[in-house]
C-alpha cells in the first residue's frame, strides 16, 4: 500500500516535471493563433482582457441597451473595428481574432448572431 | 374497505417493445423537427408574422391543459374525499406529470432561441403571465411529485389531503394561468376576455379526463387486468359532464359577442365565413368535440358499451384539438382591428384573414411531443406501481362515492 | 468650538443647497444633447407626428428605415421582417381613401412589455420601446400582445447586419426610433427621408419639451391615436385619421 502511495506520488511529480520542462521548449500543444494588426493598446491590459472580457461585455451590453451608454471604447463595434483582420475584415473566419481563441477553447460564441463581425471602413456621418 | 393492491407492468412483449420503438421513432422525428427548425429558423415551418403560433402550440396548451384536467380524478379521491376514485389516483399524478412534461417539450424546443432557456429561468418580468406560468408549470412537477410520493409512501398516507389540496389549488391557478396567456391580450378581438380562464379550466377537465380513460383503458386491457364496468360507468359520465361545461362555456363565449355590435364580424369569421375554421368550429369543437361525446355517453344503451366509451374519448380529444385551433390559429388569422369601419390594406397583410397551413417540422414536433408524455407514462408504469392489480366490479368499493 | 460647528453646518448647507440645484442645471444640459456616456432619462420622451394629408402614394419612410436598419427582405412577405409599413384605408361608409405609414407606436404603457416573460421587451427611460435582443427567448407572445402588429419575428439567419443596428435569427424585433441615430442627436431615418424626399409628413421630437416643433403642433391642431380606446398614450400621433 505504501509503495503504491510512493510511486503513484512520484508519477505524479514526473508528469509535473515533464510539463513544466515543456513550457521551455517549443509547444508541443496547439495554442491559438491571437493576431493584434492594430497598433496601441486596448482598453484594458491584455492579461485583464483575456481573463475578463466575457464579463466586460455582459455588463456593458445592458449598459447600453437599457440606458443608452454608449461609451465608444466599450462598444463592441469598437472592438470589431479595431480587431478585424486585415485581409477579411472580420473577427471570424479561421484565424479570426475572436474565433481563433474561442474555436481552440470550445467556446461558441454568441455575440455574431445578430452582431456584425466585419470592420466598418467608411464611417458615415456618425460621431464615433 | 379493502385496501388496494398496485403492480407494475410486467409486459416483455413484442408488442410492448413495438409501442415503445414506435413513440421513440415519434420523438426522434420531433427532435429532428426541433433541431432543423433551430437551424434554419422558423421560415421552414408555416409560421409566419402573421401566425406566430402555429401547431406546436395548439398540440403543446393541449397537452398542458390536459395535464392539468388529467390531475382532477385524484383531486376528486383526496380533496372531495370519494373513496372510489382512489384507486385510480396514482395513475391520474402520473398522467399529470408525464402529459406536461410532453406539452413543456414542445413549447421550449419552438423557442426562436431555445439555448436561451436559462435567461427564461433566471430573468422574470412578473408582470408577464408566461412569468409566472414558468414558476406555475415547474413548481407543478414539484407539487404531483410530492402528492405521488405522499400515496406510494405508506408512511405519508395521512398526508394524502393535503399534498391533494395543493396540487388541486395548483393547478386551478396554472390552467387560469395558461388560459390567461390569451385572455390577457388587450388587442385581439379573438381573446380579449375573462372568460377564457375559466374556459380553459373546464376544458382541462374534459380533455385531461378523456385522455386518463384512454390510458387507463389501453394500460389494463394491455396488461390482462381486470376494468370493471362500474369504474368505467363512473368515468363516462363524469366526462359527458364536462364535456356539456365546455358546451355550456363556448355558447356563453359567442353569445354575449353576438349581442356586441362591434364583435360581430369576428363572430361572422368563426361561425359562418371562416372556411376551415368555421368547419373546425362547428364540425370539430362543436360536434366532434361536444355533441357526439354527449350522445355516446348518454344515449340508451351507453353503460353496456366500452366502445362507445372509447369513441367519446377520442372524439373529445379530437375536439379539443379543433377547439384550440380555433382559439389559437383561428384568433390570430382574424386580422386585428386597428382602424374600425376601414377596409385596410398593407404589404404586412393587414386587414386580410391570414394563411396558414401546418407544415411536416410543425406536426412532427407536436406529436413528438405526445410521444414523449406517453414515453415517460409507460416507462413509469412498467417501473413503479401506479396500476391497481384489479378494477374488477367486485373489487372495487361501490358502495363508496 | 462653535465657530468650527457653524463651519459644519455652513458646509453641509452650501452641500445640500448645491445638491438641491445640481439636477436643476442637468436639466438644461439634457434637453439638448445627450453625450454617449450619458444615460437616457426620463425628462425626454420621444415622439413623433404623422400629417397622413401628406402621405399618398409616397412609401419613402418605408425604404429609408429598412436600409438605415439592414431590414432586408429575403422575397417571403410572410415572414419578411417590416419595421414600418404602408398602410391603406379605405372608409366603409363613404369610401374615402387615405394611407399612412404604421411602425412601433411607443406606446407609454406597452402591452408587449406587460407580457415578455424576461423583460427583454422594455420601455427605456426616453420613451423608445425596445427588444433586448440579449434576453430575447423567442416565444413571440409580444408579437401576439401588440394591438399594432408592430413586430416581427426573425424567421431566418441574418448576414450582413448593420454595424449599429444588431439582428439575429430567432429573436423578435421593431422599430426602435432608429435608437442608435438619435443617442448621437440625429432623428429617425424615416423621418430624415420623409423630410427629405418624401411628402415632409413626420414631424420627430421630444414630447416633453415645451418648446420644440412636435408640442407646438400637438397643442395647436388636432391628433389623434391608433387604438385610443386601448388608453396606451403612444408616442406615435398622427393628424387626419
Amino acid at each position: 500500500m505504501m509503495r503504491m502511495m510512493i510511486g503513484a506520488l512520484l508519477a505524479g511529480f514526473a508528469v509535473a516535471g515533464l510539463a513544466v520542462a515543456a513550457d521551455k521548449q517549443p509547444a508541443r500543444v496547439v495554442v491559438p493563433l491571437v493576431e493584434i494588426e492594430t497598433g496601441g493598446l486596448c482598453v484594458a491590459p491584455t492579461g485583464e482582457m483575456r481573463r475578463d472580457h466575457m464579463k466586460m461585455l455582459l455588463h456593458q451590453r445592458d449598459l447600453t441597451v437599457h440606458q443608452g451608454l454608449r461609451d465608444p471604447r466599450f462598444s463592441l463595434k469598437n472592438c470589431v473595428n479595431c480587431h478585424a483582420s486585415r485581409e477579411t475584415g472580420s473577427v471570424l473566419g479561421k484565424d479570426g481574432f475572436c474565433s481563433g481563441c474561442h474555436s481552440y477553447a470550445s467556446v461558441s460564441i454568441d455575440c455574431f448572431e445578430c452582431h456584425s463581425a466585419v470592420r466598418q471602413s467608411r464611417v458615415a456621418g456618425a460621431a464615433r | 374497505m379493502a385496501s388496494v393492491q398496485y403492480r407494475e407492468i410486467n409486459d416483455r412483449s413484442g408488442r410492448f417493445h413495438a409501442l415503445l420503438a414506435a413513440f421513440g421513432a415519434l420523438i426522434l422525428a420531433g427532435l429532428g423537427a426541433a433541431w432543423i427548425m433551430e437551424h434554419r429558423g422558423h421560415v421552414i415551418t408555416g409560421m409566419s408574422n402573421r401566425i406566430v403560433w402555429g401547431m406546436p402550440h395548439v398540440f403543446a396548451v393541449f397537452l398542458i391543459v390536459a395535464a392539468s384536467g388529467a390531475l382532477n380524478v385524484a383531486s376528486i379521491s383526496s380533496v372531495f374525499g370519494r373513496d372510489f376514485y382512489k384507486p385510480l389516483a396514482r395513475l391520474s399524478g402520473l398522467l399529470a406529470f408525464t402529459l406536461l412534461a410532453g406539452g413543456l417539450a414542445v413549447l421550449v424546443l419552438d423557442l426562436g432561441r431555445p439555448d436561451r432557456l436559462i435567461v427564461a429561468m433566471t430573468q422574470y418580468n412578473f408582470k408577464s403571465i408566461f412569468a409566472w406560468n414558468i414558476f406555475l408549470y415547474t413548481g407543478f412537477f414539484a407539487v404531483v411529485a410530492v402528492y405521488l410520493w405522499t400515496m406510494f409512501e405508506r408512511r405519508m398516507n395521512s398526508h394524502i389531503g393535503r399534498a391533494g389540496m395543493l396540487a388541486f389549488l395548483w393547478r386551478l391557478v396554472l390552467t387560469t394561468g395558461t388560459g390567461s396567456i390569451f385572455g390577457f391580450l388587450v388587442g385581439r378581438e379573438p381573446y380579449n376576455s375573462a372568460l377564457l380562464a375559466p374556459l380553459f379550466i373546464v376544458m382541462s377537465f374534459s380533455f385531461g379526463l378523456a385522455v386518463f380513460v384512454l390510458v387507463l383503458m389501453s394500460a389494463f386491457r394491455w396488461s390482462g387486468r381486470a376494468l370493471g364496468d362500474v369504474v368505467l360507468n363512473r368515468l363516462g359520465n363524469l366526462l359527458g359532464v364536462f364535456v356539456a361545461a365546455v358546451l355550456y362555456f363556448v355558447a356563453v363565449y359567442h353569445l354575449t359577442n353576438l349581442y356586441m355590435t362591434h364583435q360581430h364580424p369576428f363572430e361572422r369569421f368563426i361561425l359562418l365565413e371562416g372556411g376551415t375554421y368555421t368547419a373546425l368550429f362547428w364540425f370539430g369543437q362543436v360536434l366532434l368535440g361536444g355533441v357526439v361525446p354527449l350522445v355516446l355517453l348518454f344515449a340508451r344503451g351507453a353503460n353496456r358499451s366500452r366502445g362507445r366509451l372509447v369513441a367519446a374519448a377520442v372524439s373529445v380529444i379530437a375536439g379539443g384539438f379543433a377547439q384550440l385551433y380555433v382559439i389559437i390559429i383561428g384568433g390570430q388569422a382574424y386580422p386585428q382591428v386597428m382602424f374600425p369601419g376601414k377596409v385596410v390594406a398593407s404589404s404586412f397583410f393587414d386587414g386580410v384573414v391570414a394563411a396558414y397551413t401546418p407544415s411536416l417540422p410543425e406536426l412532427a414536433l407536436g406529436t413528438g411531443g405526445v410521444a414523449l408524455a406517453l414515453t415517460l407514462t409507460v416507462v413509469a408504469l412498467k417501473v413503479l406501481p401506479f396500476l391497481p392489480r384489479s378494477l374488477a366490479d367486485g373489487d372495487v368499493d361501490s358502495a363508496a362515492t | 468650538m462653535k465657530s468650527d460647528r457653524r463651519q459644519v453646518l455652513a458646509l453641509g448647507a452650501a452641500v445640500l443647497a448645491s445638491a438641491a440645484l445640481a439636477p436643476g442645471f442637468r436639466l438644461i444640459e439634457l434637453v439638448q444633447a445627450r453625450s454617449p456616456e450619458e444615460a437616457a432619462s426620463t425628462l425626454q420622451r420621444w415622439g413623433l407626428l404623422i400629417d397622413t394629408a401628406k402621405c399618398e402614394d409616397c412609401d419613402v419612410c418605408v425604404t429609408a428605415c429598412h436600409e438605415e436598419n439592414g431590414v432586408s427582405g429575403h422575397g417571403r412577405p410572410e415572414t419578411d421582417a417590416q419595421w414600418i409599413r404602408k398602410v391603406s384605408l379605405r372608409d366603409k361608409q363613404t369610401g374615402h381613401t387615405q394611407a399612412l405609414p404604421v411602425m412601433c407606436q411607443h406606446c407609454e404603457d406597452p402591452p408587449c412589455v406587460d407580457v415578455c416573460p424576461t423583460g427583454a421587451s422594455f420601455k427605456r427611460a426616453d420613451g423608445i420601446v425596445l427588444v433586448d435582443k440579449h434576453a430575447c427567448i423567442g416565444c413571440r407572445y409580444c408579437v401576439m400582445a401588440c394591438p399594432f402588429g408592430a413586430r416581427s419575428f426573425i424567421h431566418e439567419p441574418v448576414s450582413d447586419q448593420k454595424a449599429d443596428v444588431p439582428r439575429g435569427k430567432g429573436t423578435v424585433e421593431s422599430c426602435t426610433l432608429c435608437v442608435h441615430r438619435l443617442d448621437r442627436g440625429q432623428t429617425p431615418a424615416c423621418v430624415e427621408a420623409c423630410n427629405r424626399d418624401g411628402g415632409k409628413a413626420m414631424v420627430f421630437g421630444d414630447l416633453n419639451d415645451g418648446a420644440g416643433e412636435l408640442q407646438r403642433r400637438l397643442r395647436a391642431e388636432p391628433s389623434s391615436q391608433i387604438r385610443p380606446d386601448l388608453a396606451l398614450n403612444t408616442g406615435v400621433r398622427y393628424q387626419g385619421l
